[in-house]
């Protein structure tokens, strides 16, 4: 495209010029998001941020604020250094998705490349295996933490009352293994966690699938030909093509891990903001939280998308 | 894996053929596992809500109800007010659905197809709205519909902001802004969807004399139901299940997450009026009534999935969501 400009000069009146008429056409279709962010989203994320550097009082035609003390600091200082809970619920939270996101995407992996081969009853597996992206969401989820009975049947909970197997198997790796405690540990709370691991992973497996399916059988077909095995395939084909999804597939677990109604972390800010009403402090909290999770998805991201390979870049 | 003719090939046992063979029986055994650990919880719910509460106790008593009631079903029915709110739940998810579903396609049209200024930016703004954790905004939200107000307009007419709450109008604004629950999902996942169909197709209406958003509605539209079928029930039954907004707006109106979540209170209320045999509410009560609250919860929407299943699927793997 020669003419850069969104303008042009035609009979002496300045008019829309073919990239320019591109571009109204872009943002008249991207204009309920445009809307939507500048008018509601946006001013709702600055709201958030004034109400945690103040102290509201709700009045019947409107709120009041005031600045907090401290330099409006105050609920930032309190959340952090006064609030008992507050730190060990936060590194609880980042600890846990530090163990779940791994499990979870070696799963949904394994689980996406097993789907995409072709066996009998595929069809129904792929049903049943998508119905937690369904079923387990919301209130449900809610609810089922909560309920004494089910977690007591859960398949969880029913392994857990197997735990002797379970330690005598990690007691027989610790002793004839050279694998370090934690690794065991680790893969023991992987076994035991399976129920949630798979709840949690349905649109990551909707996700690989989609990815394997996109990629060009003729590659396969190719390196057949020149005698790799199917391992090899695995490894040189198909792990570079999926690379960019499980960047994707890890942000999104992340997030989806973090801001979970069942995360403890969650909880408290909701009850401390319609709970206790404390609206700056329970703002603050939030702020806190995202702020960290924006700091480890950037370190995640950046590490991942170092390794990522892209087929053609756009 | 072509089946081959009998007669012609010799059954020859080889190593690769008895390592496909146990490949299979591995296979098998997982895929049964999980799908078992899937519809495990599905059935002790199921058979849960069909228990009477002395066999919740009883130890005997499994999966298979020995006092086999529909009593459960009786008070969850009148405790949820299960009707009503099921055709007010269904309303609600179907507006939004299909609202932020128009929304959402428009938006990953123009993000798809269309250069124009700051496109990369507002992209990452979709980015940005996808992992703001949406209880950042909940109390300004709150807020901004308890004192609704649009540049004072509203002000003038009526003399003070209104209040929005317990009426559907949050949740129309936030769908048709694309500003709802995941709404950023959405529009990543069909800008991915839109960026993978050939281009020729709208180029040749384009040159055939259709203006832009005739060939959106005309081309576009029709060659992606899988996909718009997939994400109108991702946004359906998020909806439906999503106690976060629907507690936060509607609170005297019932729908069925707010119902699902005050269920085992409710009923308790209703027992004690009548003069109080229970004096405690017991976790085994509370578990039944939960059971059976989700078992009708869930059953309109497993109708749903079972008949979308075929496109969700399709949708799902012709979205290529690749980086």
């Amino acid at each position: 495209m020669k003419n850069k400009g969104y303008f042009k000069k035609a009979n002496g009146k300045w008019r829309l010029s073919l990239l320019g008429r591109e571009a109204l056409a872009g943002i008249g279709f991207a204009l309920p998001f445009l809307i939507g962010f500048f008018g509601l989203f946006l001013p709702m994320i600055v709201k958030s941020v004034s109400y945690s550097f103040s102290n509201m009082s709700v009045e019947s035609t409107g709120y009041v604020l005031t600045r907090a003390e401290k330099n409006g600091l105050e609920h930032y200082i309190r959340a952090l250094t006064i609030d008992p809970d507050f730190n060990r619920m936060l590194l609880q939270a980042i600890v846990d998705m530090f163990t779940k996101v791994p499990l979870v995407i070696i799963f949904s992996f394994f689980m996406a490349n097993m789907l995409n081969q072709k066996f009998h009853g595929r069809a129904i597996a792929r049903s049943i295996l998508f119905l937690p992206v369904i079923l387990t969401s919301g209130v449900v989820l809610g609810l089922e933490s909560s309920d004494l009975l089910l977690t007591t049947l859960s398949p969880a909970e029913m392994s857990n009352t197997d735990f002797s197997t379970i330690l005598n198997i990690s007691a027989l790796l610790l002793k004839y293994t050279d694998l370090p405690a934690s690794a065991i540990n680790f893969l023991a709370s992987a076994v035991n966690g399976i129920y949630n691991i798979i709840i949690a992973s349905g649109v990551q497996i909707l996700i690989f699938l989609a990815g394997l399916q996109s990629i060009s059988p003729s590659l396969y077909e190719a390196s057949s030909m020149e005698g790799a095995t199917a391992w090899e395939n695995f490894w040189k084909i198909t792990f570079p093509m999926i690379s960019p999804l499980i960047l994707v597939n890890s942000i999104y677990t992340i997030i989806d891990s973090f801001t979970s109604e069942t995360n403890a972390i969650m909880k408290d800010i909701k009850d401390t903001i319609f709970g206790e009403v404390k609206y700056g402090l329970g703002s603050a909290m939030a702020w806190i939280y995202f702020i960290c999770i924006g700091v480890i998805l950037l370190i995640v991201g950046g590490i991942i998308s170092r390794h990522v390979f892209y087929n053609d870049e756009r | 894996m072509k089946a081959r003719p009998k007669n012609h090939v010799p059954h020859r046992i080889t190593a690769a053929k008895v390592g496909r063979a146990l490949w299979s029986i591995v296979r098998g055994v997982i895929i049964i596992g999980i799908c078992f650990t899937i519809l495990q919880p599905l059935f002790v719910k199921l058979s849960v809500s069909f228990m009477s509460e002395r066999d919740l106790f009883d130890s005997g008593v499994k999966y298979i109800p020995k006092h086999f009631t529909l009593n459960n079903y009786r008070l969850a029915l009148k405790g949820m007010d299960y009707w009503r709110s099921l055709l007010r739940t269904f309303l609600l998810s179907g507006g939004v659905a299909l609202l932020q579903l128009c929304s959402c396609m428009l938006a990953a049209y123009g993000f798809a197809r269309f250069r124009f200024p700051f496109k990369k930016l507002l992209f990452a703004c979709v980015i940005l709205m996808l992992i703001v954790p949406p209880q950042i905004i909940m109390l300004p939200l709150f807020m901004h519909f308890r004192f609704f107000d649009i540049l004072g307009i509203i002000k003038a007419v009526k003399g003070g902001p209104i209040s929005l709450l317990d009426s559907y109008w949050p949740f129309v604004i936030q769908a048709v802004t694309c500003t709802g629950f995941k709404n950023g999902l959405f529009i990543y996942m069909l800008r991915q969807f839109f960026k993978g169909m050939p281009r020729e197709l709208e180029e040749a209406a384009f040159v055939d004399g259709c203006t832009k958003l005739k060939t959106f509605t005309k081309i576009i539209v029709p060659s992606s139901v899988p996909m718009m079928v997939t994400i109108f029930l991702f946004g359906f039954v998020w909806q439906w299940m999503d106690s976060f907004y629907t507690s936060l707006y509607l609170k005297g109106t019932m729908v069925i997450p707010v119902a699902l979540d005050s269920l085992a209170a409710s009923v308790y209320n209703e027992y004690s009026n009548y003069g109080g045999s229970m004096n405690f509410i017991s976790p085994g009560y509370i578990s039944m009534m939960n059971n059976t609250g989700t078992v009708l919860a869930m059953l309109p929407l497993i109708v749903l999935y079972i008949v979308c299943q075929r496109y969700f699927v399709e949708g799902i793997e012709r979205s290529g969501i690749v980086g």
